[in-house]
């Protein structure tokens, strides 16, 4: 009996992990504690999606944000992919950039109840990204080429202590 | 006098938010001429017995667009009846968005079998105006003499992903509402979506 149950959980953990296993999906209130981090960096948030053009081409300069500003900052990636795109779109997405940032998934249905817990600014068009710090935070209802995006995230650096 | 100013102050304020943002609750929407899937060309003033009109900003592009398809379409069957016809309007630039041309919207709409008006803001200028900002985006307009009243803004219902997890149905409950003159009980709502593209 025990035999069998072990064999079952070893043959699901070998088939089943592949995928899935490799996202970090949260409703909101798993997400709210990538929002107000209190460590020294600067953060930086990201909401996207594969299927958002202009999310994807800015994807490059939070990739590069991430590489400038090493020691300073910390870039988290929030995809709003539906789920039923995890397998088609956002995991081959993922394997192919490689990305160096963290990325994690936002899966809660009820926007209404969370968009303007995140900003009271925010339609719930994106891209929209979140740069903060200990002491303050600004919201961007917008894209961004690497040249703006490098400089609101320099003057988040420069204040830091 | 310095009530007046103060008075005058917020006044140009308000005005210069507006005009930024779009309509709020309580604005009169302006009317359109915009040309629909079919070639004709439609305007709020052609519908004579509506009530009121649920102006949908939607596209074929978009995933959750597409996700709320099938309910934009039981939205007209269900209250174009009682006096609220579903209007829906393509706003994307169609030379980033060639999915979104005439053409696509036309053959969208005829394997859909949509019953509503499908037009295209070819200008780019009906959604500006509104404050639609992504698809998709609801008003629900409601006839007062000759002018909409815009009652409600926002979402359809609060699950894209499953129609039949929906707990809230904002548009319906809105319309409902309107229709039993009532007031509208949730008369904002936001969700995500695809942003306008210009």
């Amino acid at each position: 009996m025990n035999f069998i149950k072990i064999f079952l959980l070893v043959s699901f953990l070998i088939c089943c992990t592949s995928n899935a296993e490799q996202l970090e999906v949260y409703d909101f209130d798993g997400i709210e504690q990538y929002l107000k981090q209190s460590g020294d960096k600067v953060y930086v948030v990201n909401f996207w999606a594969t299927w958002c053009a202009p999310c994807v081409k800015e994807l490059p300069f939070f990739e590069q944000i991430q590489q400038d500003f090493k020691e300073n900052v910390e870039v988290i990636l929030i995809s709003l992919d539906f789920p039923s795109q995890y397998k088609s779109k956002l995991i081959p997405f993922l394997e192919e950039k490689q990305l160096t940032s963290k990325v994690i998934v936002l899966d809660d249905a009820d926007m209404n109840s969370w968009i303007l817990k995140i900003n009271s600014e925010w339609d719930g068009a994106i891209p929209v990204t979140l740069i903060y710090n200990k002491e303050q935070r600004q919201f961007y209802p917008q894209s961004f080429t690497y040249d703006a995006l490098s400089s609101e995230v320099r003057k988040f650096v420069n204040l830091n202590p | 006098m310095n009530k007046l100013k103060l008075l005058l102050f917020t006044m140009f304020f308000a005005t210069a938010i507006s005009a930024q943002k779009g309509y709020d609750i309580g604005a009169l929407a302006a009317d359109f001429n915009l040309e629909n899937i079919d070639g004709s060309f439609v305007s709020l003033s052609d519908f004579n017995e509506s009530k009121g009109f649920i102006v949908v900003f939607t596209c074929n592009t978009c995933p959750y667009a597409v996700a709320y398809e099938d309910r934009i379409e039981a939205l007209n069957k269900k209250y174009s009846k009682k006096g609220y016809p579903v209007i829906a309007i393509m706003p994307n630039n169609t030379e980033i968005k060639p999915g979104d041309s005439l053409d696509a919207m036309r053959k969208r709409a005829n394997k859909k079998e949509f019953t509503f008006p499908y037009l295209i803001d070819k200008e780019q200028a009906v959604f500006p105006q509104y404050g639609a900002t992504k698809t998709p985006h609801v008003y629900v307009l409601q006839k007062n003499n000759e002018t909409h009243v815009v009652r409600y803004i926002g979402a359809i219902d609060d699950n894209y992903k499953d129609a039949n997890k929906v707990v809230l149905k904002y548009v319906e409950d809105a319309v409902d509402a309107l229709l039993m003159n009532r007031e509208v009980p949730v008369s904002k709502t936001r969700a995500i979506g695809c942003s306008i593209k210009i």
